[in-house]
């Protein structure tokens, strides 16, 4: 009986055990993947080439530059939409709304969440781009800033859900000592409940990011797809190519094994290693931030 | 496992028994496949001129394909297909490549497809030259006001790199027919995933300009007449214009069999030609070749 018992416990703690190491597997499969894929670009392109200013693959010309700019510009923009917007839903939500609200709010704001991103393209293409050139007299509406919009839209949701969870997971007796010590209900949240849930917030934050970054279907229909260099601020109301977009848009119809393929590849193996930067950024931070805390308490 | 391997081959042996009995009358004379595949212009025009050829004729299978004309003509080379499609001419690298497989590479021009240039009702310009469009195209005219028309921007549309038709354009009108010419499309030109993306952007957009098969082009969008050259009669893309070779943006499509077609491929070739699927070609916006 006994004997058997841990043999059963010996296989689900295998089994669970491999899962977990499967996420990491499959990780690095696909990394390798991307190298097997991507890396003989270096090969093919010169890397001056690959730093021109240029994107016309057709005529072989393959910088990557406007694609960089580009997915950095309208990141950013979206960033600076869900950021603020999104923390913002979320202290409503977990701190200031009324219980019936946040029972009506919280499922709304997930179910926004499950909009599929086509979707809001082609509200996009329909409703935000004709209004957005009229209202800022731009000559397109089919611009970076239609995209961030768009994908500040996409990010919120998930920014929401994460950092609500969090703000939540505070104790309630930290509230109460802010209250009991006369702070108003604004100190509290800005100096007591944020900086408490910091490391969930931030996890909000950086997912969020990443669910811009990746986002294809609704870049490629708003933003126009010029491969222009976004050098400054003003780009952002100009149209831009993205990385993402460029991969949908040229993959279909490229010849397997082309220098033009493995371009393609090379692409997916950038936003790979920016997604890769950006999530050991953010776990960097929460670990010191994490430390510091038990230094405190302790 | 044993008795299993017989089971399974008595019961193979039946059903096809039963089969061939029930349809025996269409399968003799059905051995007849057509396989046709390649331009992505082509596909929806290919696939009406197969359901109507079928319709007729129950004893023949259509299979058409896209992929592109790359697509098509490779298929050609590797002798998978009967008919490949393409909406350019076949290249010289390509005839070289086949003749070393064996096959011999026989042209037929099934209809013509004219790409009209299109701008918002609400444009004053009615008429632009060739070169003027490849000026804009190229990035060298950005206002309105340099071809006749009112102080605005030129936003220009186009279709995505691996569209026949933006690289139909890039040759025949931005570079003018020109081979040594290596002008490209000016960098701020949007790339637009689909036709109806043009469509929507142009309907919507007072200061752009888009380029589209004939045949996509709405009625509510304002076409450009286009003139071969400064001075010339400015001429407006319609079935007439291209076949008297008046309108100077309007392109052949092909088909390619393996030598001169026999058979039921020539039966449908001949088909294609006649007058009953040439006004199919009309239907879907193409150019007939009568």
């Amino acid at each position: 009986m006994k004997k058997s018992l841990s043999w059963r416990e010996f296989i689900i703690t295998r089994l669970i055990q491999s899962s977990g190491y499967s996420a990491i597997l499959f990780v690095a499969l696909i990394f390798f993947f991307l190298l097997r894929e991507g890396l003989p670009t270096l090969g093919e392109v010169d890397t001056s080439s690959l730093l021109n200013i240029r994107w016309y693959p057709i005529e072989n010309y393959f910088g990557l530059l406007p694609l960089l700019t580009g997915s950095l510009i309208v990141t950013l923009g979206a960033a600076l939409i869900a950021i603020p917007f999104g923390i913002g839903t979320a202290v409503y939500i977990s701190e200031i709304a009324p219980r019936w609200v946040r029972e009506i709010l919280k499922p709304l704001v997930e179910l926004l969440g499950g909009l599929p991103s086509v979707v809001l393209g082609f509200l996009g293409i329909l409703v935000l781009a004709p209004f957005l050139r009229v209202f800022l007299d731009l000559p397109t509406g089919l611009t970076a800033f239609t995209g961030s919009l768009l994908l500040g839209g996409i990010a919120v949701p998930t920014v929401v859900s994460v950092a609500e969870d969090a703000l939540d997971s505070v104790p309630r007796a930290y509230r109460e000592g802010a209250w009991a010590l006369g702070a108003t209900r604004w100190q509290t949240i800005w100096r007591v409940t944020l900086p408490a849930a910091r490391s969930g917030v931030l996890t909000a934050v950086m997912l969020g990011v990443g669910r811009a970054i990746g986002e294809t279907m609704t870049v490629m229909m708003v933003t126009g797809n010029a491969p222009v260099l976004a050098t400054k601020l003003g780009s952002l109301f100009s149209p831009v190519r993205t990385m993402t977009a460029t991969i949908a848009a040229e993959m279909g119809e490229v010849a397997n094994g082309s220098t033009h393929y493995h371009v393609l590849f090379f692409i997916g193996m950038v936003l790979f290693i920016i997604s890769l930067v950006v999530n050991i950024i953010a776990s960097s931070v929460v670990f010191r931030a994490k430390k510091r805390a038990e230094r405190i308490l302790s | 496992m044993k008795r299993a391997f017989t089971f399974f081959l008595l019961l193979s042996f039946i059903i096809t028994s039963c089969g061939s009995t029930s349809s025996r009358a269409v399968s003799e004379s059905s051995a007849q496949y057509i396989e046709n595949k390649g331009s992505d212009t082509i596909v929806n025009l290919a696939l009406a001129w197969a359901e109507t050829y079928q319709g007729d004729r129950p004893t023949v299978r259509i299979s058409v394909t896209g992929g592109g004309s790359g697509t098509g003509i490779a298929a050609l080379i590797n002798n998978t297909v009967d008919i490949a499609n393409a909406s350019r001419r076949i290249k010289q690298e390509e005839i070289d490549e086949a003749r070393k497989n064996g096959i011999e590479p026989v042209e037929f021009i099934i209809a013509r497809d004219a790409i009209a240039v299109i701008v918002n009702p609400k444009n004053p310009v009615n008429e632009l030259t060739l070169k003027q469009i490849s000026d804009i195209y190229s990035g060298r005219i950005t206002n309105w006001q340099d071809v006749g028309g009112e102080d605005r921007p030129i936003v220009k549309l186009s279709r995505e790199t691996n569209s026949g038709t933006h690289v139909y354009f890039l040759e025949t009108v931005l570079r003018l027919g020109s081979r040594e010419d290596k002008t490209l499309f000016s960098m701020d030109t949007l790339l637009l995933p689909s036709s109806e993306g043009i469509i929507s952007e142009v309907r919507d957009n007072p200061n752009a300009i888009g380029y589209d098969g004939l045949g996509y082009v709405p009625q509510d969008l304002k076409t450009i007449g286009i003139a071969k050259k400064q001075g010339g009669e400015y001429v407006l893309p319609s079935i007439e214009t291209v076949n008297d070779k008046s309108y100077a943006v309007a392109r052949d499509l092909y088909m390619y069999t393996n030598g001169e077609p026999s058979g039921v491929v020539k039966e449908y070739l001949d088909w294609i030609l006649s007058d009953e699927a040439q006004l199919i070609v009309a239907e879907l916006g193409f150019v007939p070749v009568k």
